[in-house]
């Protein structure tokens, strides 16, 4: 279980300080599968750094019982002059995995081929999010947080992922950040509204959505 | 894996070792590349540096000026000053060249620049060690008179290289320009850490300034390690010790604070 308790972060920016998550609340339970919806700068990518815990919140809790991945975003993760099998390295060494299996998962998942042996920088942004996805899935996280690069693969790559996160890991836990609704109802349960540093919950998507669209 | 908001002391320690091993790692990897003699750079760099400057006082500055053998002299001053002007320079780079990997919870601001002082420390000590076991094979220099006083002071040093590392990097990160004038402050500040002079050879004056100098001691104290009593040398390991352990605490106070600001990328 995650549990955010009273979760405020703040920034300074040349106009004075700026408030960007305000009071947040709420818990994720193992094998809960929720999206976060908001508009552009709505504080979704910074929470969901607070909640890997690569950022430390201004006041406020964050208590983890599972395990969390890095946060699966475009940006972060890989150092861009390294190839991509020697950031495969360096993440089984943190995490302390073995490094032939996760090689051989790697390989096969993210269908990579002679690029995993190029500067991870030469990567356009779907191998990028192909070899996040292959790293975060051999390694073996209780709960995936995910920001927007599940939806920029192919059908091919989204149906490996719908696979392997849905079949095969049925018990783990999501946090999608997705501007794509069809991705969200195709890997959440339910989704929460990130507002102007405030959280919405609700009891189901439809009603997310629909206080979410209304913002609009 | 666990990665659960609480761990023991025991944990906490495998998962700090696992970190730092995959940052040197990954420092080795970028720096020398797989390609040619590869991490071998590490201190083929400070010996090829080392020797030029040996060549140099050998054969330009001539052995006559004194009866102390010059090679050694060099020797016991000059590596033990790359190492701090190194470590200190590349500890500011640390957290720009990892800002990305700092996504990874378990790697912290301060492994980055942990890692790389290290790297620097090792490096300017296998370099020591492999140079002077060449020049004592080839009889141009002579064999210490106590290695273990020797090893203190370059112990003592490494601590200074980590504690300067540390503030530099702290003070490049609130103003950048610093950054940029550290690798020509620090070559400025050579010559004054007595690689070049022994304190006793100067006049009292200004022995009294040199001897507020930390790295003063460590140049002194390493040269009456390796000439013994043949020489008269004023260092006080004491007050190195002091000056390491309050730039160690310094340096960790600043990075503790300015780490809270920095965003991974």
């Amino acid at each position: 279980m995650i549990s955010v308790e009273h979760v405020y972060k703040q920034y300074q920016t040349r106009g004075g300080m700026r408030t960007v998550l305000n009071d947040i609340n709420f818990e994720l339970k193992k094998g809960e599968k929720v999206g976060i919806l908001g508009r552009n700068g709505a504080g979704k990518s910074t929470l969901i750094r607070l909640m890997s815990g690569v950022e430390p919140p201004t006041s406020g809790e964050i208590k983890r019982s599972m395990s969390i991945s890095w946060p699966l975003a475009f940006s972060g993760a890989f150092q861009g002059s390294l190839t991509g099998m020697d950031n495969l390295r360096f993440i089984c060494r943190i995490y302390d995995v073995d490094i032939d299996y996760v090689k051989d998962f790697t390989q096969d998942f993210s269908e990579l081929g002679q690029y995993l042996y190029e500067p991870v920088k030469r990567y356009s942004s779907g191998m990028k999010a192909r070899l996040a996805f292959a790293l975060s899935l051999a390694v073996e996280f209780d709960c995936y947080l995910i920001d927007e690069v599940i939806a920029v693969g192919d059908a091919r790559f989204s149906e490996k992922c719908r696979y392997e996160l849905f079949e095969k890991r049925q018990d783990r836990s999501i946090i999608l950040v997705s501007h794509s609704p069809s991705a969200m109802k195709q890997y959440c349960d339910n989704a929460m509204v990130l507002e102007a540093g405030h959280l919405h919950q609700f009891d189901n998507m439809d009603e997310a959505y629909k206080y979410y669209n209304a913002q609009i | 894996m666990k990665a659960l908001h609480e761990t023991s002391f025991r944990e906490s320690l495998a998962i700090q070792k696992r970190v730092i091993g995959a940052l040197l790692m990954r420092e080795i990897i970028t720096r020398y590349g797989r390609n040619n003699i590869g991490f071998l750079w590490l201190f083929v760099e400070p010996l090829m540096m080392t020797l030029l400057i040996l060549m140099m006082w050998k054969f330009l500055r001539a052995d006559q000026l004194s009866s102390l053998n010059i090679v050694a002299f060099t020797l016991t001053g000059y590596p033990m000053a790359m190492m701090w002007r190194n470590a200190s320079n590349r500890a500011i780079g640390a957290i720009s060249a990892n800002a990305s990997l700092l996504y990874h919870r378990n790697v912290r601001v301060l492994d980055t620049i942990f890692s790389r002082v290290l790297l620097e420390v090792a490096g300017a000590t296998i370099a020591q060690i492999v140079i002077m076991a060449l020049l004592l094979a080839v009889r141009w220099i002579e064999w210490p008179a106590d290695i273990f006083y020797m090893l203190m002071a370059w112990i003592l040093m490494a601590l200074f290289a980590l504690g300067l590392g540390l503030v530099i990097c702290s003070i490049a990160f609130k103003f950048e320009a610093f950054g940029k004038l550290w690798s020509t402050l620090s070559f400025i500040m050579l010559p004054l850490s007595g690689a070049f002079f022994f304190v006793a050879s100067l006049p009292h004056q200004a022995q009294e300034y040199l001897l507020w100098i930390p790295m003063v001691h460590g140049t002194e104290m390493f040269r009456q390690g390796y000439f013994g009593s043949s020489v008269l040398t004023l260092e006080n390991p004491w007050f190195l010790l002091l000056c390491d352990l309050v730039l160690l605490f310094v340096g960790l106070a600043l990075v503790a604070k300015f780490s809270k600001g920095v965003e991974p990328q």
